[in-house]
């Protein structure tokens, strides 16, 4: 029902699986994503290649996504024939990046595409910054699984497409912040008890130390909303691939723990500014007839706050993750089957979380 | 509601702080809650940072702008300053001493010690990837009408096809 020219197939609720797995940590720790970049050898990079070159690759690219045992099941699309809702449905789901849906008024660039599993969320982007970029996302804290999943698509990846590698610098990328393993992987985390306790900064410095960064909702340079951070490896090279996951799961492990300790001052020194906070949140979710995006964050992550420490007996966490997903502009644009212009959006998104909560 | 640090923007963010063990609620524009403390998340372009961090002193000495550029993909150092991205991945051979100086920085090594890539791929004897390379820029330059370029590049397809 898709309303673009594309004969691909729908968006529907693809890549949305990771969800029904709320996973380990699930109520401090989102999701768990690793990707890999590549390149293969004789193109340019795809900001470098013309748009025949572009289009080449992505034809390799989809017959190499056919042949894998892994991606088999797969759909395949072309960025540039899905319709503009589409294409914000994938970003809001964070299965595609800005640069590869590219500006609203400029378009995706020629050759742009996306493979995605049905089973699992487990994809590739092509013609990103690099020819493929592999990803996969899994609910709460499971990074180790998450890479081996990833491991075993790159190495069926790896069989049909020559990748460029180089026997010092390991696989190349178009920027050098990401040669070697080209692996970042990264948790996705609701830090409210830092916040509040005003011990975030401190945590957050001293993980920029170690090697880790940390961003918003939307990747890079986005704001920090609803008390959720991005934490990732920064370094790709010099290590190997177990080792960047490995130290990644134990600093987030250590982030887990100081999130647990500073929920546990809250409730033990402030209970009841903690409770009627998460029920004041609760309240104005239930009741509003305007929710601003991130007004809305805001209130979910004192909603999902409450779930955890069983200030709250429903919903569900995993009810509050759909939330921060299809309660986003164009999800609700899909799902009104219309154009929202701002105020639209907002009551609209109110409506929705009403009946979510209901 | 307004700003209540400011007064003048429009307050978009609840900043809760505990001091003392009190807590107490503010509302703030988003200007103002990044200047508290929830700062905005890490840079936009890290390379491009890092370059124009190396700019002037060690920038100018590693990518000097009036080395030669990429034979495969034609980028210069200038453009990787400006930009932070190579061109292909052949930048990597042609920037080589370069850019190992540059990942020391960034990585703090220069060796991959993750998988190593032994390629089973059809068309990756790198003699065949060359000359693929080259016959698409050679297209190209035909083209565009670069005839100067479509000759070396003649030559140098003649020099591989020879040689093999």
């Amino acid at each position: 029902m898709t309303d673009g020219p594309a004969a691909a197939p729908p968006i529907g609720t693809h890549g949305l699986d990771w969800l029904d797995d709320e996973g380990p940590d699930g109520d401090i720790v989102v999701s768990s994503r690793v990707r890999l970049a590549r390149n293969l050898q004789g193109y340019s990079f795809s900001a470098h290649a013309t748009g025949e070159e572009r289009e080449a690759l992505l034809e390799k690219a989809r017959a190499a996504t056919e042949a894998a045992g892994v991606l088999q099941e797969a759909d395949f699309w072309e960025i540039s024939r899905l319709d503009r809702v589409d294409r914000l449905l994938l970003l809001e789901r964070r299965l595609v990046s800005k640069e590869l849906i590219g500006k609203p008024d400029a378009g995706p660039r020629r050759g742009a595409g996306l493979a995605l599993s049905r089973a699992r969320t487990l994809g590739m982007m092509v013609n990103e910054e690099d020819h493929l970029r592999l990803q996969t996302l899994r609910g709460g804290f499971q990074l180790a699984a998450a890479w081996r999943d990833l491991d075993q698509l790159d190495e069926e990846m790896g069989a049909r497409l020559p990748y460029a590698f180089h026997q010092e610098f390991g696989f190349l990328t178009s920027c050098p912040t990401n040669v070697g393993t080209g692996l970042r992987a990264s948790v996705f985390i609701h830090l409210p008890g830092l916040v509040l306790t005003r011990q975030i900064r401190k945590v957050l410095e001293g993980m920029g130390q170690l090697g880790v960064t940390y961003r918003g909702l939307y990747g890079e340079g986005s704001r920090i909303v609803g008390n959720l951070f991005q934490i990732s490896n920064q370094t790709t090279l010099g290590k190997t691939e177990e080792d960047l996951i490995d130290q990644l799961e134990r600093l987030v492990g250590r982030v887990i723990g100081y999130e647990k300790q500073a929920r546990a001052v809250l409730l033990r020194e402030a209970p009841n500014v903690l409770e009627d906070k998460v029920w004041r949140a609760y309240g104005i979710l239930c009741h509003a007839r305007s929710l601003p995006f991130e007004e809305m964050m805001n209130l979910l992550s004192g909603v999902r706050l409450g779930i955890s420490l069983k200030l709250l007996k429903s919903p569900r966490v995993d009810v509050i993750s759909r939330m921060m997903i299809h309660a986003q502009t164009a999800h609700l644009a899909r799902a009104a089957g219309r154009r929202l212009d701002e105020a639209d959006a907002d009551a609209f998104r109110a409506s929705y979380v009403r009946r979510a909560l209901a | 509601m307004d700003c209540e640090n400011c007064g003048e923007r429009k307050a978009k963010i609840t900043l809760t702080e505990i001091e003392n063990n009190e807590m107490r609620t503010l509302n703030l524009c988003s200007t103002c809650a990044t200047l508290k403390g929830v700062s905005a998340g890490g840079g936009s372009a890290p390379m491009a940072d890092l370059l124009a961090h190396l700019g002037g002193s060690a920038g100018d000495t590693l990518f000097d702008e009036a080395g030669e550029a990429c034979e495969y993909c034609g980028t210069g150092a200038g453009d990787f300053r400006k930009s932070g991205r190579l061109g292909c991945p052949q930048c990597y051979a042609h920037f080589h001493r370069q850019l190992r100086a540059l990942l020391r920085r960034v990585h703090g090594s220069s060796q991959h010690m993750g998988k190593v890539y032994v390629s089973t791929a059809p068309d990756a004897d790198p003699e065949q990837v060359r000359l693929s390379t080259l016959r698409r820029r050679l297209e190209r330059a035909v083209e565009i009408e670069d005839f100067e370029s479509a000759a070396d590049l003649r030559d140098a397809i003649h020099a591989l096809t020879e040689v093999s």
